[in-house]
């Protein structure tokens, strides 16, 4: 008999390789995170300083991670404000306007839209919106078009597939009968998308901007390549600022002793941010697994 | 009355322009691509070797590109498929099937740099490996596994319960059933979940820049089979820096004289290959429904 669940027990193992892979991860990235604490004995309130000064070489050596911090809020949010308009947009245009030959079109370009990878955007926003920000809109300040601005924007189209599909979803799933109840009360298509459709998802659009958020919070590459890379707390959007993922990107191969240990702390606090927002999603969705 | 129609035709028309917009822009992407890439582009560039003087071409990061990916699926498909199965049809409700549900969602969520981190701590520092393929190979797989794991069991989850049922009542135990009655009834699923899988693994960059390496490959010497000599291409303990991760780099670096033309070349190269898989994944998929339903 014990034979017969061999299969049972073979697959579980696969299974168990995730949960295995994640207890890994979160070793490895807290034990490594902690020892700037730890070990170079720097207080654990002096990643909340605004002062980014790294260099042991140079007079006060002060590790604030604030700047990287809200470095990647900013940028993040920016992109979501700018995004959510478009994908929402697109979204119920796919759900509730579109004639079938213009969802042909419209389906297929999300696709496509997903597959570009994130250097490929990086490398757009490096030479045609940068140079662009720096000759059209030189006047508004940005000096060499490396800006807040340009990151959050190249986040903003690499976002809006994972925003468009999941709410498509939400607007597919509000049932047919609540449209037509709405209709047949003599609304028209606005009043119904906008009393009847939109409350009934909002749950979905929600989660689908916080997938959106999750998403540009840890984009390394392409932000690197537009942003700047200034670690100064962001005031300005033409100005040059940083993200967590940045800074890891550029310092890692280079950076060693408390620098480089400054570096994985920023991991484990990308990595408690993703936690949030894991967790911020399954509340979004709690409930709705019973349905 | 007349408000409200006025709205509902303003809104109808919000909505094509947010729709015309997005497509248009993605029209000018992949047309910016092919335009610039036309007047230097040729086949020799996918196999010739970078230079610093001339264009030259990707050849090594090609391969390395096409040998991750290899690698990569190696190590995930069974797991993912053989897990997928467990969550289909033997999970129950409770804490440890819970527990593998948010595994797969936190690592989703899990910035792809951080995933990298995590590579270089476990595959390059701690066993000693160094950046190798193999390390980066495994990271990916650590990054794709919950992703082949949801669509594989999505796809199981899709075969009727019927198929079950008359499998079961025919005599048959558990796994002859999930082997002879499910899983070909699944197969198209779970091949489309594979081939989009792989298209990830094309793309990626953050996730390899410290577990596959940077180093800049030199000429390969595809006749050296000997799997533990760090110079030849077949090995899995080398370098192997990807198309993706030369992109990055030598547009970070700068160096060369043809930097804007081969960036431009190499991402369509990018586009394109990820294009075929998400197109190649459509169509087998539908090939292999085909041909199961035409049993």
């Amino acid at each position: 008999m014990a034979r017969l669940d061999a299969p049972r027990r073979i697959t579980l193992g696969a299974a168990l390789v995730v949960i295995a892979a994640v207890v890994l991860l979160l070793g490895f990235i807290v034990w490594r995170g902690v020892q700037l604490f730890v070990v170079s004995g720097v207080p654990v309130t002096q990643i909340l300083s605004p002062t980014w000064q790294p260099d042991p070489l140079s007079e006060g050596t002060t590790y604030g991670l604030l700047p990287f911090i809200a470095g990647t809020l900013a940028v993040m949010v920016v992109a979501a404000v700018v995004s959510t308009p478009l994908s929402v947009g697109l979204a119920l245009f796919m759900a509730e306007v579109a004639p079938t030959w213009a969802r042909r079109i419209a389906q297929p370009a999300m696709e496509v839209f997903v597959g570009i990878p994130s250097v490929v955007y990086g490398w757009l926003g490096l030479t045609i919106l940068v140079p662009f920000l720096r000759v059209h809109f030189g006047w508004l300040g940005f000096a060499t078009g490396f800006s807040w601005l340009a990151g959050s924007l190249v986040l903003a189209l690499m976002i809006l597939p994972t925003i468009t599909s999941i709410s498509y979803d939400a607007f597919v799933a509000v049932p047919a009968d609540m449209r037509s109840a709405s209709l047949a009360l003599g609304t028209t298509r606005w009043q119904a998308i906008r009393h009847v459709v939109l409350p009934a998802a909002a749950t979905g659009v929600a989660t689908a901007i916080v997938f959106g958020l999750t998403r540009a919070a840890g984009e390394a590459l392409a932000v690197q390549m537009v942003i700047g890379n200034a670690p100064v707390i962001p005031t300005s959007l033409a100005r040059p600022v940083t993200t967590l993922t940045s800074q890891i990107t550029l310092d890692m191969s280079d950076a060693t002793g408390t620098w480089n240990e400054a570096l994985w702390t920023m991991g484990l606090v990308l990595l408690l941010i993703s936690l949030a927002f894991v967790l911020l999603i399954r509340w979004l969705g709690r409930g709705r697994s019973q349905a | 009355m007349r408000r409200v129609l006025a709205a509902d035709r303003l809104a109808t028309a919000v909505l094509w322009a947010v729709a015309v917009f997005v497509i248009l822009v993605l029209v000018a992407i992949i047309a910016y691509f092919v335009i610039e890439s036309i007047p230097t582009f040729s086949l020799a560039f996918l196999f010739a070797d970078p230079s610093l003087t001339e264009i030259g071409g990707i050849g090594p990061v090609l391969w390395n590109s096409v040998y991750m990916l290899v690698l990569t699926m190696l190590l995930t498909v069974p797991l993912g498929v053989l897990g997928g199965i467990y969550m289909a049809e033997y999970a129950g409700e409770g804490r440890l099937t819970n527990a593998i549900r948010f595994s797969q969602e936190l690592i989703s969520s899990v910035p792809s740099i951080v995933v990298g981190l995590f590579g270089f701590a476990l595959f390059v520092a701690a066993t000693g490996w160094g950046f190798t393929a193999l390390g980066g190979a495994l990271t990916l797989m650590v990054f794709n596994l919950p992703l082949l794991l949801r669509l594989s069991e999505q796809a199981i989850r899709t075969v009727p319960a019927d198929e079950r049922a008359a499998s079961l009542a025919l005599g048959a135990t558990k796994w002859q059933t999930i082997r002879h009655a499910v899983l070909p009834v699944a197969i198209p699923g779970v091949v489309t979940g594979i081939v989009l899988t792989a298209g990830r693994v094309f793309g990626e960059a953050a996730a390899l820049l410290f577990t596959a390496g940077l180093s800049t490959p030199t000429r390969y010497d595809f006749s050296n089979l000997n799997l533990l000599d760090p110079q030849s291409p077949w090995s899995p303990f080398r370098n192997a820096t990807t198309l993706s991760v030369f992109i990055w780099k030598s547009n970070s670096e700068g160096l060369g004289n043809y930097v804007h033309e081969v960036a431009n070349m190499s991402s369509m190269v990018l586009i394109v290959m990820v294009l075929a898989f998400n197109l190649g994944s459509r169509w087998l998929g539908g090939a292999l429904q085909r041909h199961v339903s035409g049993l």
